[in-house]
């Protein structure tokens, strides 16, 4: 699994908005993203859905990309294919970037196990912050650490997240 | 009155969801035999009808009416709370409004007796 400090490895693939996306790219125009491994069948994603809207809302004029991948085999799982991760994102209004897996190279070099399970990356491409978006799926009003907007105010203040890694929370990646 | 809890140990809910379950029949007062089944393959899934963790079955009904019209499949399984909000867990509400309605059910054939 990617340990703080080390640098992410770089990926490039499709997004539901029919474009190519590559982690350098983003790296370039942003001065943090968080990559976020994520699908559409997770009740666990579900019930973050809307925070993920929030935090890219709330810190796109900062600077910061949310970027959501589905790793997940979507041949048990067809949910998660790229037509219905389409739908899911235009139902939603999703805000942010949700790309494509297929082959789950990039979960794998991530160490991605869970979804949500999030990487908080600074402009440099290094890991910050690892694991849960908040501390309670359930219910957005019971959030007393919000993991990833304290983290994400300490990367682009230079400073080192306090809380850097955390247990990821929610459905296992569904490996072919 | 029977109660099945089945779960799915990769989804986490599944202690919470138990303990929601246990205050439920504590704080109703009733008495039932519950039955822990953990689903641990595709087959097994299939075999009981599991749409996802955790799933709760009172007298052989599913405390969640929307169940009728989901796949069997080892996954982890969507509620919807009260607020609308989704969630990997039942609300109390669901797992008290079904305890409550199958006790319903079954006190005319307690008199009956």
């Amino acid at each position: 699994m990617l340990e703080i400090g080390q640098k992410a490895p770089d990926f490039t693939l499709p997004g539901v908005d029919d474009a190519t996306h590559s982690l350098a790219a983003l790296l370039a125009d942003h001065k943090a993203v968080a990559v976020i491994f994520s699908c559409n069948h997770c009740p666990y994603v579900r019930a973050w859905e809307d925070r993920m809207i929030a935090i890219q809302s709330d810190y796109t004029a900062r600077g910061v990309a949310l970027v959501a991948i589905n790793s997940n085999d979507a041949t048990r799982y067809p949910d998660d294919d790229f037509a219905s991760m389409k739908k899911r994102a235009a139902e939603q209004g999703f805000n942010f970037l949700y790309l494509r897996d297929e082959t789950q190279e990039v979960a794998r070099a991530y160490g991605a196990t869970h979804t949500p399970h999030v990487f908080l990356l600074d402009s440099e491409g290094v890991l910050r912050y690892r694991g849960a978006i908040d501390d309670s799926y359930e219910d957005p009003a019971s959030v007393e650490f919000p993991y990833l907007r304290d983290a994400l105010e300490a990367v682009l203040a230079g400073q080192t997240p306090k809380i850097a890694v955390t247990d990821a929370v929610g459905c296992t990646v569904k490996w072919k | 009155m029977q109660i099945d809890f089945l779960y799915w140990a990769e989804c986490p809910s599944h202690p919470q969801a138990w303990q929601r379950l246990l205050d439920a029949l504590d704080a109703l007062a009733i008495q039932a035999e519950v039955r822990r089944v953990e689903i641990t393959t595709d087959e097994e899934a299939l075999r009981w009808g599991f749409p996802g963790s955790p799933t709760i079955r009172v007298n052989g009904q599913d405390i969640d009416p929307a169940a009728k019209r989901l796949p069997a499949r080892l996954t982890c399984r969507l509620y919807y709370r009260d607020d609308g909000r989704p969630s990997p867990l039942p609300p109390e509400s669901m797992i008290r409004r079904a305890l409550t309605a199958a006790q319903a059910r079954e006190q005319p054939l307690e008199k009956g007796n």
